[in-house]
């Protein structure tokens, strides 16, 4: 295997394969580089050297990402997962109730870590058989669950709607570069299963023609729940994060955090028909998002000009995604 | 003449009221390319997934290299060594060769202590088999995805794989169908060097031309029966034809 030049490959579909892996960092180059322009222009500060700034982006974009991460997996088969937001949100109550129940030792934290961990099993469990087993569109089975998942997190939360918590060791997990570390923790973690193991190649196969994985001898229907599990484990961090980060836990937490985890993944060059993806692309297409948000804030902007430049980027990757699909089928 | 390697020997299969097979019997040499001809709904499908483990026979049984052989799924007829390349070649389009030859029973080897896949072992293994095969395909393009080769690179890479795992028996449905003309003539090639490799072919097609270019035998099946068998130097299209189509079929009776 050749390493990637910075020549262009002579060939007009290598050529597009090309540009297809490398838009996404050449983008979060020009994002950064427009801001940090921007920023010496309006106020005469500097945008990205600032050790601030930069964790700022960082915690902003490692929770949307953990979500994005097992979104990865799920998009790659060719499917979706919507109830990772309120996952999330149920994880993150439940975190804060069961280290309340448990004390405020440190051995209490982990009780509330494996209970939660044990809780998020289930939606993702029934999303897999649903999915796999059942035949129900992803689409629809993870709608359902995101009601479900949405009703379980504010039922849990009791009468008002964030269970605050105060807990030394949390408050450690949330604290600076922490949730940063942990989160660069499981995208190598990710990078490394999709890209090394069998697990992560079956995941590519079953996305590309799940009828040839069957015949290959892939367990497709096992392969598949467990990577619905898996999202909703990722979920569970990034709920766990929340708690520890905000010293409360919300049934709300990741409400904003699903169509970003989605986002993420599809500008980071994984298609929606399948079989394509890098956990590498989904940090950068959560990093682009966290520089916009972030940025648009630093400046002063709107914020509800977030929302616009952000769906914007979300349509071209797509418009992207589907003009690469046409090539490639067209030959 | 050695002992035959596959011997399907008075199978029949119903499927509720309908008797899809009746009383159908083959032979298959080592080294030897069978024909399966017949008009749609003659049983060809029918009786290449009774093969290939797919259909359990109501009545009769397999023999493969003088014993009998109990099929439960596909895999045991794999792991026999009876492949089957379907039309759709069953190839993973966004992986590359060597992903989709070692599809399902990847090479692992040690990195830092923990497996993982041996994608070097998996390329150069492409790269042996396509040779083998005499099929060029450029370096670069043994890296991408196999969505991106012409049909009868994919078909190549289907029967690389077979091969590879020691495919005694490979049937064949329909490998021509999709192709254009130069590629049809590819995959006749390919059969050639099967033959000579000691590989049995069934090969299931509508194309006589076909099958007159690779076969040493043709069967042909009509509803659900054995409508006859002849040696392709003994027999002509003609006479094939009247065995699909029936009008000899009284006579034959």
């Amino acid at each position: 295997m050749t390493a990637t030049t910075a020549t262009l490959p002579p060939e007009p579909l290598d050529r597009l394969a090309w540009i297809g892996r490398v838009w996404p960092w050449l983008f979060l180059l020009a994002l950064i580089t427009f801001f940090e322009a921007w920023s010496q222009a309006r106020i005469g500060r500097t945008f990205i050297f600032n050790g601030y700034n930069l964790q700022a982006i960082l915690l902003a974009a490692s929770a949307p990402l953990m979500l994005a991460i097992g979104q990865t997996f799920v998009i790659i088969t060719a499917g979706i997962d919507l109830s990772v937001g309120f996952v999330m949100g149920l994880a993150a109550v439940i975190l804060a109730q069961a280290t309340l129940a448990a004390g405020d030792s440190n051995a209490a934290l982990a009780i509330g870590v494996g209970v939660t961990f044990l809780v998020c099993l289930i939606p993702g469990w029934i999303n897999g058989v649903l999915i796999a087993r059942l035949g129900v569109p992803a689409f629809i089975g993870t709608l359902g669950m995101y009601g479900v998942a949405r009703g379980a997190g504010f039922l849990s939360a009791g009468s008002g709607m964030t269970v605050s918590i105060d807990h030394e060791g949390l408050a450690w997990l949330g604290d600076g570069w922490t949730p940063i570390i942990v989160t660069v923790v499981f995208l190598l973690g990710a990078h490394i299963v999709l890209s090394f193991t069998r697990f992560g190649q079956y995941t590519y196969a079953i996305g590309g023609n799940p009828q040839s994985a069957l015949r290959a001898g892939i367990n497709v229907k096992r392969h598949l729940t467990i990577i619905y599990i898996l999202s909703a484990l990722f979920a569970a961090v990034g709920g766990i994060l929340y708690t520890a980060r905000y010293s409360a836990g919300a049934a709300n937490a990741g409400e904003s955090m699903l169509l970003d985890s989605i986002a993420a993944v599809v500008i980071g060059g994984a298609s929606l028909f399948g079989g394509t993806g890098k956990v590498i692309g989904t940090l950068i297409g959560a990093l682009i998002i966290a520089v916009i948000q972030f940025g648009l804030i630093f400046l002063d902007v709107n914020a509800f000009w977030q929302f616009i430049a952000v769906g914007v980027v979300i349509i071209v990757s797509v418009l992207i995604d589907q003009y690469k699909e046409k090539l490639a089928s067209g030959k | 003449m050695t002992a035959p390697l596959l011997e399907v020997k008075n199978v029949s299969i119903r499927f509720g009221g309908v008797e899809a097979l009746k009383n159908v019997s083959l032979s298959l040499n080592p080294g030897e390319v069978l024909a399966l001809a017949g008009d749609n709904g003659a049983g060809k499908s029918t009786l290449i997934k009774v093969i290939s483990g797919v259909y359990h026979p109501s009545q009769g049984e397999i023999w493969f290299e003088g014993k009998p052989l109990l099929l439960r799924d596909p895999q045991d007829a794999r792991s026999q060594g009876i492949e089957t390349i379907y039309q759709d070649l069953a190839l993973a389009d966004n992986l590359d060769v060597g992903s989709n030859i070692f599809l399902g029973r990847e090479p692992m080897t040690k990195r830092f202590g923990f497996p993982v896949i041996d994608r070097a072992k998996m390329h150069d293994v492409a790269r042996e088999v396509l040779q083998r095969l005499d099929i060029v395909i450029p370096e670069r393009k043994l890296t991408g995805p196999v969505q991106m080769l012409s049909g009868g690179q994919r078909q190549a890479i289907a029967i690389g794989r077979a091969i590879y795992w020691n495919a005694r028996v490979l049937i064949m449905d329909e490998p021509t169908a999709a192709l254009g003309v130069p590629e049809q003539r590819k995959v006749m090639e390919l059969i050639h060097s099967l033959k000579s490799t000691g590989v049995a072919v069934i090969l299931i097609s509508h194309n006589l031309h076909d099958i007159f270019a690779v076969s040493d035998r043709i069967l042909v099946l009509r509803r659900g029966e054995k409508a006859g068998e002849r040696l392709i130097a003994e027999t002509n299209g003609e006479e094939c034809v009247r065995l699909m189509v029936g009008d000899t079929y009284q006579a034959l009776q």
